[in-house]
């Protein structure tokens, strides 16, 4: 294949799944890795190493939008931060000494988890109510959140344990090169009980650092390489805009069904072609 | 908490300007720099080296001369286009560090110990992370 016909291509992929991605709010990273691998045939380490890229475009530009809405919360994503950087860190060191095949099997179960936490309706299953955390107070991560109403006041619970799973989220991007959007979702919506909208934002506005994180470590390895971080870049960025355009209100739950069942298959062959050793 | 007031004092900031719209126009403009750069680069790229064959199905790891900051800004200019490429993905990579220094000024400029000692601490783990230090 010729370097022009393999751009287009993967700028094509780039774009749909920068598209997808506004449109369902899941990031591009879980449809870019296999698209390259298994269409493409793409190394997975040049596929990791690309998808962070895109991870990092996607999710700066939505941040740029959705932090002037005044949902996001500054002091819970920097301090989640220092988790989820620490964690990517951790993750990409891992990425290093795990072969090929279990890098592949461990992408398609955590696509098969996340499939599954972006299908479920949100904030069906609340835990029982439990204490605000006495240590969000001495942070001052308890804030307040726009409403047509006026600025709604929340409080922040169980700050360790969110803490905890961001660093697992954080370990996750960076092995597998994903935003880890709906792990840090979960964290921050079910065991910290922050709103679901405050959540999201949030969630965002965090995974640009967490995968700068992991990126450095890539880009001096070797990962990210420049005919892929072409097509890859602009064609997310442009999908992204097109999606966010195109589509704005159309966040059906249909739609979001739909983008599960995408996703659950290509877990399914990213797990096959990890067992059967075929890179 | 107040994160919407404006900039404190200590901050050259117009006054109107909150925190939250500087790191908005910080992001954009990284992700912005960016794309620009790297347009012009796989314009380079495609004009020079578009016919040529490609095959990703083996890991070689990317041309030593791409790999590293320095390395990046010492061959930026090459020919063949992937340098500028190349730059534009340390641009975007170097975006959200930007918000991260931005914030630990801002939390410094508002004396909360707590979150300088945070963002302190993110920076120095991704700066470690780009230079290399950790690899």
């Amino acid at each position: 294949m010729s370097v022009l016909v393999f751009c287009l291509l993967v700028f094509v992929g780039s774009f749909a799944a920068g598209c997808l991605g506004a449109l369902t709010g899941l990031g591009g990273g879980v449809v870019l890795v296999p698209l390259l691998t298994l269409a493409l045939g793409v190394h997975i380490k040049y596929a990791i190493g690309a998808s962070l890229i895109s991870v990092i475009a996607t999710s700066s530009g939505a941040a740029a939008a959705y932090i002037k809405e005044g949902y996001t919360n500054v002091r819970i994503g920097m301090l989640l931060e220092s988790a989820t950087t620490a964690g990517a860190v951790a993750g990409a060191l891992i990425a290093a000494k795990v072969s090929d095949g279990a890098l592949a099997v461990t992408f398609g179960v955590v696509l098969l988890v996340s499939s599954y936490l972006s299908g479920r309706r949100q904030s069906e299953e609340r835990p029982a109510s439990t204490k605000p955390d006495p240590l969000a107070r001495g942070l001052g991560l308890d804030s307040t959140y726009p409403s047509p109403d006026g600025p709604q006041p929340y409080t922040v619970h169980n700050v360790g344990g969110g803490f905890t799973l961001m660093g697992v989220a954080g370990v996750l991007s960076g092995m597998l090169g994903i935003g880890s959007g709906a792990l840090k979702v979960l964290a921050m919506d079910q065991l910290m009980r922050i709103p679901f909208k405050v959540s999201t934002t949030t969630s965002n506005f965090m995974i640009g650092v967490t995968a700068a994180a992991s990126a450095g470590v890539y880009l001096n390895r070797g990962y990210i390489d420049p005919g892929l971080v072409m097509p890859v870049m602009l064609g997310v960025l442009s999908g992204s805009i097109v999606g966010a355009r195109v589509l704005l209100g159309a966040r059906t739950r249909a739609l979001r069904l739909l983008f599960s069942a995408v996703v659950l298959f290509l877990a399914l062959q990213m797990i096959y072609k990890g067992l059967t050793g075929a890179p | 908490m107040n994160d919407d007031e404006p900039g404190s004092g200590q901050l050259s900031v117009p006054k109107t300007m909150s925190v939250e719209r500087l790191i908005g126009t910080l992001l954009r403009a990284g992700v912005g720099m960016a794309a620009t750069c790297c347009l012009c680069g796989g314009a380079v790229y495609l004009l020079s080296t578009g016919s040529h064959p490609v095959d990703y199905g083996q890991f070689n790891g990317t041309d030593l001369r791409f790999t590293s900051p320095p390395a990046i800004f010492a061959h930026w200019l090459d020919r063949s286009g992937r340098g500028l490429i190349q730059l534009s993905a340390l641009l975007l990579i170097a975006t959200p560090v930007a918000r991260v220094a931005l914030s630990l000024v801002f939390f410094t400029a508002r004396r909360d110990p707590a979150y300088v000692a945070i963002s302190a601490a993110v920076l120095a783990i991704l700066l470690a992370s780009l230079t290399g230090s950790l690899t």
